[in-house]
């Protein structure tokens, strides 16, 4: 697996734990959603960073109530035709202003990054066979929408009312 | 209607580029089947039985001139010189290859159309009342709110891999001519007591294997909050809508689960957490949608037009029959509405020629302001046509096959393409509504409106639950079946229809039709049609001419 970031792959600085797994004596670590409801009082007295993995099947209510314990937040994508963790993104920055890492995880398509990048999430944890030389190009294949999203970038029905764009 | 300005024309060329990329990827093999096949999907492009089939949105059902030029030089460059208008008012072609797809949405993108999102698990082609603009019965032109509408979904990021496919209408007038409460969203745009425009919201309708009629979720949203109700709708299904059974993914079966009240509960909350400033539509947005849809100069009716007119009804039956059936009130005095009939009789329902299409395109221009619509039962529209030149224009229709005298009749079927294209179908469509629309013409002008839908498998994309009278494809042990309903509408009184009985075989559903408008005719009172009938009396007397008395 390969951490992009941005435009580039960046080493993966996180542990992740089993639910089994000791926690190391530094470093840090994402644990599973139903490790971290469990057991979040020894998490949080032991690791100073905290990440956590979460089910697309997670009410997202509640992974708000908590967000401020984490420093990153691992979306799931179970299958690329999955698109509940699309909602669980938005909902994480619009509402409750969630501004550490979100990740998205699983199986998902190069056609789906930008989508994902517009309801917030800015890390993707993919197979190193996936990164194609055009990989990073998919983030910027469009640059006009026709809707607000978490990236909070200028949307059409807004814009024109100001000026026609730069030909 | 709405033209691009420049932030479309470069969406739209980002699109063509985007798209073209993903085929080149999947020609060289970088992208599996199963991985180009969503997005191959969100791009209108299904894999049928003979050949690739690229569905083409009309939003709306709206179309210039210059744009059915193009859909008729795309049938003749890269099919078999036709088309097939559909029940989302769109158009597709059957034979289409793939390599010769970025080609045909880089030509579609000269006259600013694509074929986004009349596929896949996303939201799809917003559809309306075919008469929007035009008709003297609506409370305000919805087309606005359905361009708006149409924009906002467009590469929606958060709502663009949804358990199902996700299908909206609009309507503003008194007779419903959208199929309103068979959508995932219906809209009826209405007025307060305050005299603000706003929309009743259904929500949960739909057809297929599991026909359900819409319900009401909201009995009236104010329009500056149009966008952010239909997100919180959106996300309440994109959380809990199934997705462990494809046939149990529509929102129509999370409603039916959850009851119409928790689900109003479930949008209401989340409307209410969501920040809704950013979506609200301000005024001057509204306004600047508005401005597409300006009434066109309407010349001021003549002295001697209707002179003219009337001269013509009386020299000539045969326009005065298509006259009858054909022609609709227009809000502005002097013109008149007219519906293209692509129905005549034993003919496959909804196919358009390239030439015919040409010619309609000059038509539109020579009478009226080079627009037509497309409708959901597969007919073409000619919106503002002066009452004087109705008759010139039938002529010209005539001499083309396009001036059938059913509009609304039994003959105007509604029909999928069936096993003769599809991949999912059991049975044929078209050759059964070919012989039925045969067998049929002689006698509908004694019967009057009536409505007749016929599906090729349950999946329904011919309407059958609703029609007055409905068909449906079976199969049994490898042979072809029909199963057919009666009592179904998709106008205000939206219902499904009743299953008469036991399937028959193809060359028994004339005689089942027959005997079933037997009973109709007899049965009927005066002005009453058959859903009517059948709400009145009840299923018995259409079984019981059908199958005999039990």
């Amino acid at each position: 697996m390969v951490l992009v970031k941005g435009d580039r792959a960046v080493t993966d600085g996180w542990t992740h734990l089993d639910d089994e797994a000791e926690i190391p004596a530094e470093g840090p670590i994402t644990v599973s959603w139903s490790r971290w409801h469990r057991h979040h009082d020894v998490l949080h007295r032991s690791a100073p960073l905290l990440g956590v993995r979460v089910p697309n099947t997670v009410a997202v209510a509640e992974i708000g109530l908590a967000v401020s314990n984490f420093s990153l937040i691992a979306l799931s994508f179970p299958s690329f035709t999955d698109g509940r963790a699309f909602s669980q993104a938005r909902i994480l920055r619009d509402r409750h202003h969630y501004a550490g890492e979100l990740r998205a995880t699983g199986n998902f398509l190069r056609d789906q990054l930008q989508f994902m990048q517009r309801c917030g999430i800015d890390a993707f944890e993919v197979p190193e066979r996936a990164i194609t030389e055009d990989w990073f190009a998919a983030l910027n294949e469009i640059d006009l929408f026709y809707q607000p999203a978490a990236d909070n970038r200028p949307w059409i029905l807004r814009q024109r009312l100001r000026s026609a764009p730069n030909p | 209607m709405y033209r691009y300005d420049e932030f479309d024309r470069r969406f739209l060329q980002e699109r063509v580029a985007q798209y073209s990329d993903q085929v080149r990827r999947r020609l060289t093999g970088q992208l599996t089947e199963d991985e180009f096949r969503p997005l191959r999907l969100r791009n209108g492009l299904y894999l049928q039985l003979h050949a690739y089939m690229l569905r083409v949105s009309i939003p709306y059902g709206a179309l210039s001139a210059n744009q059915l030029r193009m859909l008729a030089d795309i049938a003749r460059r890269y099919d078999r010189g036709y088309g097939h208008f559909t029940t989302r008012q769109n158009i597709q072609y059957n034979w289409i290859k793939l390599e010769d797809t970025p080609a045909i949405l880089a030509a579609l993108a000269t006259v600013e159309m694509h074929a986004i999102q009349t596929s896949g698990n996303c939201i799809r082609n917003i559809t309306a009342d075919p008469f929007a603009g035009v008709t003297a019965e609506e409370i305000e032109d919805p087309r606005p709110y359905c361009e708006i509408i149409r924009q906002w979904s467009t590469l929606h990021p958060e709502f663009s891999w949804l358990p199902r496919k996700f299908k909206i209408a609009v309507s503003a007038a008194i007779h419903d001519r959208a199929a309103v409460h068979v959508h995932d969203i219906g809209l009826y745009l209405r007025r307060n007591e305050a005299g603000e425009i706003g929309f009743q919201v259904l929500v949960g309708g739909g057809l297929g294997r599991t026909p359900i009629i819409g319900k009401v979720i909201r009995e009236f949203l104010p329009r500056q909050h149009l966008l952010s109700y239909l997100e919180a709708i959106l996300r309440v299904y994109n959380e809990y809508g199934r997705r462990d059974n494809i046939y149990k993914a529509r929102i129509k079966i999370l409603v039916q689960a959850l009851g119409i009240d928790k689900m109003r509960d479930a949008v209401e909350t989340e409307w209410s957490a969501m920040d809704h400033t950013p979506l609200d539509l301000q005024d001057e947005t509204v306004a600047e949608i508005m401005q597409h849809f300006a009434p066109p100069a309407y010349a001021p009716p003549s002295e001697d037009d209707d002179a003219r007119l009337s001269a013509a009804l009386a020299a000539d039956p045969a326009f005065a029959l298509w006259f009858e059936h054909n022609v609709a009130a227009h809000k502005v005095p002097g013109y008149a509405i007219a519906t293209i009939s692509l129905k005549p009789a034993g003919k496959p329902p909804g196919d358009a020629t390239a030439e015919q299409m040409d010619l309609v395109a000059e038509l539109c221009e020579s009478f009226g302001f080079g627009e037509l619509r497309v409708t959901h039962e597969q007919n073409l529209i000619l919106p503002d046509v002066r009452r004087a030149d109705l008759p010139i224009l039938w002529r010209r229709l005539d001499a083309a096959g396009l001036g059938t005298a059913n509009a609304g009749l039994a003959s105007d079927i509604i029909a999928c393409p069936g096993l003769d294209y599809c991949s999912l179908a059991n049975a044929r469509s078209i050759p059964v509504a070919e012989k039925l629309s045969l067998h049929l013409a002689e006698r509908e002008h004694e019967i009057g409106p009536m409505k007749i839908k016929i599906s090729g498998c349950i999946n329904a994309c011919g309407h059958h639950h609703v029609g007055h009278i409905g068909i449906l494809g079976v199969d049994k042990n490898g042979e072809e079946f029909y199963q057919i309903t009666v009592g179904g509408s998709a106008d205000r009184d939206a219902a499904v229809g009743g299953i008469v009985g036991r399937a028959v075989a193809a060359e028994d559903v004339n005689g089942a039709i027959d005997k079933l408008l037997d009973v109709y005719l007899k049965t009927r009172t005066d002005g009453e049609d058959l859903p009517a009938t059948y709400r009145r009396v009840g299923a018995e007397p259409f079984k019981e001419a059908v199958y005999g008395a039990r």
